[in-house]
Formats: structure tokens, sequence, C-alpha cells
């Protein structure tokens, strides 16, 4: 029992620690292909291809002055941040990231916690994360800040409800709601069984209802600089300011393996039950493959950002209530359709 | 576990309190959050998954974000409270006093059921959960969502300025 | 009526088409534009190691000349101070003194010579005006940045040149032919 527990702290500090590098080096990432996308170079002096800049900037928010505005509510305006921090990094623990591995006989899956309704857990994690935005949007006392809190919030209520008009498609074919059983399902074939390819129209609203959940572009209403100097973080300084931002990285790092795990097959890989490989190998190598993919959507996240402007309000209104709750009900009606035919 | 019920209910209890003892309504709203998560936690350690992601869900991450919005919008703070009578004052007393009353008589009457071991754990679980919902209790289940839909209609007509 | 230079264009507010109201096909194009864009060289100079020549019109900092042994050719006959539309330019005379050939190319020198920068307008009207071809807008050091204005009335120190250079108008660095050279 003893290995298990101190196997699941392990890799409750790695995945923590995976997490946090990846949205530390996603921000470099972002800036470098801003960059490529413009024909320029990008940050590169600090280190080699400025591979030290996220440390750079880390050491510049930490030493940075920290400024309460006077008139703020300080203990949330403490708060928001620390709320936004802590439920990006909740999201984590239900994701497969790998199959498992055997030491001295004992079976150790590659997941934090395997719960029944895994999907409604990071569900209901990310429509936690609002709070962050609005406790600190408001918390500010700043007009600019609550506009941004205001606008995040109908932004993520309106577009939670597509999202999970899209996962119950999803799980009607499953017919499970844990994230583990979800992969399992999707193995085998070289790909041909990933969930994308039953799915497209739900992975599609899914996956633009994750680019408005996260606030990316298009959809940064919240923070748009425009028109709302800074939105929600308008009055932050400092680490304060970098936990918004930060939180803001894990999200779109947590919302890219959420899209791999539950429509491209997460740690499955094509052949990998027919190279013949012992099963620590192979554990190792899905994990490679969910991280690969994870990537490739990180970098589809800031390809998007660099393509496409921004939506004006009404438009993400319309577009959430009149396009894509629409869309994710026929999705459900045609997916129930199917399923039934082939019952 | 027990320490854990304990802490919880605590939590809640006090939390539930704050509601409606602070004054700032911002504040009450993020009390009432806490007190909602202290359920949460509640239906966790019954073992009743499904509830507890909904509760999340629906209540935390919805239901109270919507209260939020409107009172951030609705910007209400001691200015603009409305000044209520002495007469009105002594009418929530006394009508809160008799529900009290109430509830207390009821309490008194209550029998302790003993503790049934033979308790299925697993009755919580998504699966189980929708079996009964939607054999056992199939037509109260669908008449509630029929209500919601009515809801829904009604919210929508309301919504809407120039009805014809 | 009507348009004297025929450019207007009449503004029609289209009703789009299907294809165009899903937007989709659009951003797919829209994306393969930046992507080509990702492969494609940077435009980027990385400026302090590399840099760009300048043109041969360019005008920089002022430079006091000196003759092919040295000497300064500067003889303080003012006539810059005087063509100098921000007069920007004073100076002293001076007369040379025995054994000072070797400083100064003729008999007369300036003994003290300060350009406010502040004032100068980079016209190059003092490079026009010298008849002894002591004077050239040829130093390219960029936008000379100081805590005091006071620092920026440039004196002899600044402005004489440190070594003889033979060519009147030659620019600063490398060689002509490339566009880019390292400094």
């Amino acid at each position: 029992m003893t290995i298990d527990i101190i196997f699941k702290l392990i890799l409750i500090a790695s995945i923590f620690g995976l997490s946090l590098v990846t949205a530390m080096y996603s921000t470099l990432a972002e800036r470098k292909f801003a960059g490529f996308f413009q024909d320029r170079l990008g940050p590169d002096r600090a280190g080699p291809y400025g591979l030290f800049q996220p440390l750079a900037d880390g050491l510049k928010l930490l030493t940075k002055e920290e400024i309460i505005p006077e008139s703020a509510n300080t203990f949330l305006f403490l708060a928001g941040p620390s709320l936004a921090m802590l439920t990006a990094c909740m999201t984590s623990a239900v994701i497969p990231w790998g199959t498992y591995i055997e030491v001295d006989g004992h079976k150790l899956p590659l997941q934090v916690a395997d719960i029944n309704v895994g999907i409604l857990f990071v569900f209901g994690v990310v429509s936690l994360g609002v709070y962050g935005v609005m406790i600190g949007g408001w918390a500010s006392n700043n007009k600019f800040s609550l506009l941004g809190a205001i606008r995040g919030a109908s932004q993520n209520i309106s577009y939670e409800i597509s999202m999970g008009l899209s996962i119950i498609a999803l799980v009607m074919i499953t017919g499970s709601l844990s994230m583990r059983e979800i992969t399992d399902q999707q193995s085998g074939f070289h790909g041909m069984n990933w969930y994308v390819i039953k799915q497209p129209l739900g992975f599609l609203i899914f996956l633009i209802c994750s680019f408005a959940e996260t606030n990316r572009t298009p959809f940064d209403l919240p923070e748009c600089e425009t028109e709302l100097v800074g939105g929600y973080h308008t009055e932050y300084s400092s680490m304060k300011l970098g936990f918004y931002l930060f939180a803001e990285y894990i999200n779109m790092f947590i919302s890219s393996a959420v899209m791999a795990t539950l429509y491209f097959g997460g740690y499955n890989f094509p052949f990998m039950h027919d190279l013949g490989l012992s099963q620590n190998v192979v554990a190792m190598l899905g994990v490679g493959a969910l991280f690969i993919k994870i990537l490739l959507f990180i970098f589809f996240f800031m390809w998007v950002r660099w393509t496409v402007p921004r939506f004006r309000y009404d438009q993400l209104m319309r577009l959430g209530w009149q396009v894509l709750i629409p869309l994710a009900i026929l999705n459900i009606i045609i997916t129930g359709g199917v399923v039934l035919f082939f019952q | 576990m027990d320490k854990m019920f304990y802490f919880l209910a605590f939590l809640a209890i006090l939390s539930a309190l704050m509601v409606v003892l602070v004054k700032n309504p911002i504040h009450s709203i993020l009390y009432l959050l806490v007190t909602f998560t202290s359920i949460t936690g509640h239906y966790i350690l019954f073992n009743a998954q499904f509830l507890a992601a909904v509760n999340f869900i629906v209540y935390m991450g919805a239901i109270m974000v919507l209260f939020l919005f409107v009172i951030m919008f609705l910007n209400l703070n001691g200015e603009t409270e409305p000044q209520k009578s002495t007469l009105v004052k002594f009418a929530g007393v006394i009508s809160g006093g008799l529900l009290l009353l109430v509830m207390v008589a009821s309490f008194k009457k209550a029998v302790t059921i003993p503790l049934n071991t033979e308790v299925d754990t697993q009755i919580g679980l998504i699966k189980n959960l929708g079996m009964v919902l939607f054999k056992d209790y199939a037509l109260p289940f669908e008449l509630a969502s029929v209500l919601f839909l009515v809801a829904m209609i009604g919210a929508v007509m309301l919504a809407k300025k120039d009805w014809k | 009526m009507k348009s004297l230079t025929n450019r207007s264009k009449l503004v029609v507010n289209k009703q789009m088409t299907f294809m165009e109201r899903i937007y989709l096909p659009v951003i797919a194009k829209g994306m393969l534009v930046t992507l080509k864009h990702f492969f494609r060289k940077s435009v980027t100079i990385r400026y302090p190691e590399v840099k760009r020549l300048f043109a041969a019109a360019y005008r920089g900092l002022h430079v006091l000349k000196k003759d092919e042994n040295g000497a300064e050719r500067c003889t303080a006959c003012g006539l810059c101070a005087l063509s100098c539309p921000a007069e920007a330019i004073t100076m002293t005379a001076a007369e040379r003194q025995p054994g000072e050939e070797h400083l100064y190319k003729e008999e007369k020198y300036a003994s003290m010579y300060e350009i406010n920068m502040l004032r100068c307008i980079f016209c190059g009207l003092c490079e026009e005006a010298c008849p002894k071809e002591a004077i050239f807008l040829t130093n390219e050091e960029l936008a000379p940045s100081v805590y005091d204005r006071k620092d920026l009335i440039f004196g002899k120190d600044k402005l004489v040149e440190k070594e003889h250079n033979p060519n009147g108008k030659v620019r600063g660095g490398g060689p002509l032919t490339e566009r880019l050279y390292h400094g």
C-alpha cells in the first residue's frame, strides 16, 4: 500500500511541476510564435534562443512593486488571483496521463484520481475558474476591471452551456464519464477509433467553447486592451498579475489536455500494442504521445490568436446562444439517432 | 471521516450564518459559495459523486455566478439600501420566531431511525442514479423537466421587449 | 456631385452568402496565410551585432578633420558659425606657436570649438561653407544620450577625429558593397 501512496505523491508533484513548466514555456512560445507569425524573431536575448526568458519574466514580476489600490477590498483583491491559480491547477487531477507502469508487480496507473464523474469534475472546476476573474475585477474597485469581470462571467456562463451539450453527445457514445475509460475506448485501429472521427461537430463546438472558456483570442473580451485598458487585471501588479497571466496559460494547457484525451485518444498512439515493448516503455511512450498532442493543441491556440481578430461583444453572444447551442442540440439528436440505429 | 463531517458541518453552518450577518451583499454571496462548497464536501462523503459534481457545476459554477453578476451590476451598498420601518421589522421578528417554533416542534416529534449498515454505498454513483431516475421515477423526473421548460419559456417571454 | 479623382467607391452593404456566414472557410484561409508567414525568414536585423549601412546622403554628428600629417585643418575662420541657421556653432581663434606645426595645419587655429547639439538641425550648411574641408557630418554614432543638457554641447574633445582619415566623406565602419555588416 505504501508504494501506491509514495507513487501518488511523486505523480502529483511531477504533474504539478510539468504543468507549471509547460505554462512557463508557453509564455515564451507565445512570444516566439507571435514573432514568427509576424516575420520577426521574438525574444532571443536571455540565454540561447531566449530560453531563459520565462525565468527573467518571473524574476521581474516577483521583484516589481506590489500595489494594492487604496479603495480596493484588500482580502478579495488578494483572493482573486489565488483563486484563479487554484482552479487552474485543480483539473489536472483527473486527466489520465498514461496507462500504468509496473513496479514490483504493482500496477500503478498514471492518473491521480480516476473518479467516476471525471468529465463533470473538469467541467465543474472550469466553471469555478470564473470566480477568480469576477472577484478580482470587482475587488479592484475600478470600472474597467468590473466591466472585464462581468464580460468574463457572462461569456463563461454562455459558453459553458454549449460545451456541456457537446460533451453530452460524446458521453452518449462512450456510456461513461470516467476519463480513463473514454481514453481506453479509443485505443486500437491506429487512431481510427478517436472520437474526433465519430464526433466532428461535437469536437468543433468543444474547441470553440474552450477558446472562450480560457479567454483566448478571438474571445479575449474580458481583457481586451483596446476597450478596457487591461480588463479585470487593470489594477494588478507584480506577481498577482503574474498569477492571472499564468493561470491563463495553465488553463490553456489543461484544456488542450482535455481535448487530446476526449477527442484525440489521449495516451493512445498507433501500433501501441503491436511493437512488442514492455508495459513500462509503452506507458512512457503513451505519456510522450499525449504531450505531443497537447503541445500541438497549444500551438493551435497560439496560431489562432495571431490569425483571428477579436469578436465584438454582441457577435460573441450571438455565436454562443444562437449558433453553438442549437448546433450542439442538433449534434445530440443526430448522435442519439445513430446510437439507437446501431443498437 | 467523522472529523471531516464535523468540520464540514461547522463550516456550512458558520458560513450560512455569515451569509445573513455580513453587511456587504458581495460578501454574502461569497459566504454562500463557501456553504455550497461544504455541502459538496458532504455529498462526496456520502460517495454521491454525481450529485457533488452537479452541485459544483450548477449551483457554484452557474447560479452563484449569476447572483454575483446581478449584485455587481446593482452596486448595492449601505447608502442605497432602503430603510425598513419598525413595523416591518417587528413583523419579520414575529414570523421568524413562529417558523423557529414550528421547526423545533417538528424536530421534537422526530424519531431517530437506527443506523442501517446494510445501505448500498454505490447508490450515489452515476449509473445507479440514472437507473433509479429513468426507471423507478421516470414520470416525476420528466414532469420536473417539463416544469423547467415552462420556466425557461416564461423567462424568454419576460425578457422579450416588444411582445405582441 | 461628380467626383474629381474617380477614386471614390460606392459602398454596398451586401448580404453575406452562407459560406461566408459560417466563417470557418475564411478562417482556415487566414490560418494558412499566417502559417506561410510562420516559416518565412524573419526580417529582423539584430541591431547591436549587425548594423545596416548608412545612406550616402546620411548626415550624422560633426567631425573636425585632420590632414594627412595628423594636423587639424580648421583655421577658425568662422564661416561655419556664420552659415549655421540654428546658431549652434561657436569658436575662439588662436595663433599657432612655433613647434606646433604637427598639431595645426595653418597659422591660425581654433583653440575652442563648440557645437550645441541641442540646437543643431543637421542641415549640413557648415559642411558646405567650410573653405578648408575641415568639418563633415560623418560621425555615424547614433543618438548620443546624456543625463545633463550641458553634456550635449560638444567641444573639441568630442569633435576632432582621432586619426587621419584620407577620404573626406568616408562612412564609418565596413565595406560599401554589403547591405549589412558586423560592427
